[in-house]
């Protein structure tokens, strides 16, 4: 019996964060559709769900459970079990992804040494969800949007590629924690090391995750909802999971590789040790708010909830305070690296969202120009810039920052170059007032 | 032969529907069909090789309930055509009738109508916009557009109790006198309405996505749009300066300054610019006429049973989606003998096949959104 304890010794605290980790996303992905619809609202000049629960907070909840308990449909002329198997395969592509992930400096389920590798190859097995779903609901739209679907990945999976390729010049590893401990080597994020790998990151994931503008596989307007046109009920949740979970994914790799993973803006600066307190100042008076807000809520029940959001918002300020207190201190990076990782995906899907109520959508030969004619050529440019400004700093002993800049620079020059032969109209006139 | 009846397509000549292409039948429930337009496409891959629109699940009878109502009592039907442009709609009819009549409304009334009549155009195109924008993507416009919209049906609001099917003319001019703060309301909106038209071209006129997807997209040529008879914006965007309110100036139009704007290319991008310059001379025309609203009557002396001399008459007037024509025949009873309409929507729908050949499913969406057309105006 003992024998066997130690044997699973190893294993207990990984296996409790992926608990953690399943048992929390679906919730996580929730409130990040209730935080875009919130953010959608706020652009729209209008107020986005307020009905359930103060500010709509329990919204997600009342949605999943109306998910929950639809009627099961699977249209008669659907392939039974690959229309029953697809969205489980992409939802779990996206959670095994989380497996490698550091959220915090102690927040990782496995360490592996492959991980961004793991990670990306994992991730993009997701598109076989999309393709068969699109495939065996035996519907046009459906299957126009899968096949839209699987080219978008194929296109911009490789300039996202490139783009990680860039930073893994740099770090020289493929080990998700130690890309951020060396970020915290060097006292740098990669993104002022490598901004065109990160603008190119951003675009490609954009278009991974299938988001506006590049929404192409589910494009409303077009395509009804693309490969998840005859889904619905639960089914449909776990597609929609699995999309904002690949979010929190490509967030998450954005975030390890060009931002610092849970690292404290310029982590080095000593004059700015004060950021340290941010955090649970920022949920105090988040709590604070609640707080005072709690007697303006109609209903006794929605008392209660902004109260108790009040409360754990008050807890999570509690703990992050307390881990700045001498007794506590060596928590610290565990503590506040968690918060700052969070707070990272989120600005990161911030702009997602951002993005997708400002623009239109791409037409699919467009994106395809887009991802093969700029992203790609640009990404291959920039991992030759990179590594070219790694061979002047270790073998002609430049400093890091010109020899990068130097690349940089001529990096932007190509990029200039490609937008401007992408850049050509000349219409024939058809107007008879001329 | 047999095989293009079959397939669907009248107009694509093709024997037997080759394996490598599939039908997709886009509406009457679709997202960006605008209503119930229910549209038949052949495709080869994503490509668009033939199509058809199939339409008629609106249809109400309107004419042939024209037939069996007074002049006045058929008024408040013509508004339920394009109903997001009632207040043209209503204008067209009560001056076929006047017409008919042999009367003129007074020219307080005119100037009344003309407002509200520009002040429908800019909604109407502001709905356009905001679908339009939304069809190609862009989500947030037609928020904006719907509060801009909000503005105006508050003026319809505060004149005739109506926000939508307002009918708010009568035959032989106004049931209502203006209200007090007409012009300030009518003013204060022309003034807020500069800025936020820069703010929505500033969204999409020089995006490049936007840009991308509407350039050389629905080529119509000026000759093309002729012979298939197309309207308003749709062939001033080809280039052709026709415009009712310049060529038969009815209303009170022919006191105005404003200019007819056209376009080069006959592309979706030069509808979207056509109607957003439209919607500023629109502006321009309601202040001109609120500077200087005539006092007197507001309706013409044509007594309360209207039964006009035996004759037929067709007028037609600008509507916001282009020529709408009435073309009524009077047997010398209250009730007329027929009532045809001259849908401006119905008309440039036709123009859809020629617009959406070679072009990708994206695009299709895009020119049912460029042509603008309403489904209630189309089958009647």
């Amino acid at each position: 019996m003992h024998a066997l304890l130690e044997f699973f010794r190893p294993y207990a605290l990984p296996l409790l964060y992926a608990l953690i980790i399943v048992a929390v996303l679906p919730l996580v992905a929730g409130y990040v559709v209730l935080m875009e619809r919130k953010v959608m609202a706020d652009m729209q000049v209008r107020l986005g769900p307020m009905r359930v629960g103060p500010h709509g907070l329990l919204q997600p909840i009342a949605d999943a459970l109306k998910l929950l308990i639809k009627e099961d449909i699977i249209p008669e002329n659907a392939d039974y079990w690959i229309f029953w198997l697809a969205p489980l395969l992409s939802v779990t592509a996206a959670m095994l992804a989380m497996a490698a992930l550091p959220f915090g400096p102690a927040f990782q389920i496995a360490d592996l040494n492959i991980g961004l590798l793991f990670i990306v190859g994992v991730s993009s097995m997701g598109i076989y969800g999309i393709v068969l779903g699109g495939w065996a609901s035996n519907s046009h739209y459906s299957l126009l949007g899968a096949l839209r679907s699987a080219a978008q990945l194929v296109s911009y999976e490789t300039a996202a590629g490139m783009a990680l390729v860039a930073a893994l010049l740099l770090a020289g590893t493929l080990s998700m924690k130690e890309i951020v401990e060396f970020q915290q080597q060097q006292g740098v994020w990669f993104v002022f090391l490598t901004p065109i790998g990160f603008f190119i990151y951003l675009v490609a994931s954009i278009a991974e995750t299938n988001r506006a503008p590049f929404d192409l596989p589910e494009a409303e307007s077009e395509l009804v909802a693309g490969y998840m046109t005859e889904y619905s009920g639960f089914r449909w949740a776990l597609y929609f999971l699995a999309e904002y979970a690949n979010m929190i994914v490509v967030a998450s790799i954005a975030t390890t590789l060009f931002l610092g993973g849970w690292l404290r803006p310029f982590p080095g600066v000593h004059a700015l040790d004060f950021l340290d307190w941010l955090p649970p100042m920022l949920l105090l008076g988040v709590a604070l708010y609640c707080f005072y807000r709690t007697p303006k809520q109609p209903v006794k029940v929605q008392q209660g909830f902004l109260a108790a959001v009040g409360l754990l918002c008050l807890m999570l300020a509690a703990i992050l305070g307390a881990a700045l207190v001498p007794p506590l201190v060596r928590f610290k990076p565990a503590i506040l690296g968690g918060f700052w990782f969070v707070f990272k995906v989120f600005a990161y899907i911030y702009v997602f969202m951002w993005l997708r109520f400002t623009f239109p959508r791409y037409r699919f030969d467009q994106l395809m120009k887009l991802g093969w004619h700029f992203m790609i050529p640009l990404g291959i440019v920039n991992v030759i810039g990179v590594a070219s400004a790694l061979v002047l700093h270790r073998q002609m002993h430049w400093g890091l920052a010109p020899a990068l800049g130097a690349t940089t620079l001529g990096t932007l020059l190509v990029a200039a170059y490609l937008a401007a032969v992408g850049r050509r109209y000349d219409l024939p006139v058809v107007g008879e007032a001329e | 032969m047999t095989d293009t009846l079959k397939s669907g397509f009248p107009n694509v000549e093709t024997t037997v529907l080759g394996a490598d292409e599939i039908i997709l039948n886009m509406g009457p429930q679709h997202p960006s069909t605008h209503g119930v337009l229910r549209v038949k496409l052949k495709l080869d891959g994503e490509k668009v090789v033939g199509s058809e629109c199939v339409i008629g699940y609106l249809h109400r009878g309107v004419e042939k309930i024209a037939e069996h109502r007074t002049y006045q009592q058929f008024a408040p039907y013509v508004d339920r055509m394009d109903y997001v442009a009632a207040v043209s709609n209503g204008l067209g009819y009560c001056e076929a009738v006047e017409k008919l009549l042999g009367a003129e409304a007074p020219l307080r009334a005119r100037v009344i109508r003309t407002i509200l009549t520009e002040l429908q155009r800019i909604a109407s195109h502001l709905l356009w916009l905001g679908t339009h924008a939304l069809d190609i993507g862009a989500l947030t416009p037609i928020f904006y557009c719907f509060r801009e919209r909000e503005e105006i049906l508050k003026i319809f609001e505060k004149y005739c109790g109506a926000r939508l099917t307002t009918h708010a003319f009568r035959i032989g001019g106004l049931q209502y006198e203006a209200y007090d703060e007409l012009e300030k309301d009518v003013e204060r909106f022309c003034k807020d309405f500069e800025k936020r038209i820069d703010e929505y071209e500033a969204l999409l006129t020089n995006n490049r996505i936007w840009v991308g997807r509407t350039k050389g997209v629905g080529v119509l040529t000026a000759q093309e749009a002729k012979d298939l008879g197309a309207s308003g914006p749709v062939i001033r965007a080809s280039g052709v300066q026709w415009d009712i309110r310049k060529a038969f100036p009815y209303a009170a139009y022919d006191q105005y300054k404003f200019e007819i704007p056209t376009g080069r290319n006959g592309d979706t991008y030069d509808r979207y610019l056509v109607r957003m310059k439209e919607m500023r001379q629109s502006r321009l025309i309601c202040l001109q006429a609120i500077e200087n609203i005539p006092s007197g009557p507001i309706m013409a002396r044509i007594g309360k049973v209207l039964k006009p001399p035996l004759g037929e008459v067709y007028h037609s007037i600008e509507a916001p989606k282009g020529e709408l024509g009435y073309y009524v025949v009077s047997d010398a009873t209250v009730q007329p003998y027929r009532v045809r309409i001259r849908p401006p929507s119905f008309i440039n729908l036709q123009a859809f096949d020629t617009l959406v050949r070679g072009h990708l499913v994206a695009d299709v969406v895009a020119i049912i959104g460029t042509l603008d057309i309403v489904l209630g105006e189309v089958d009647r």
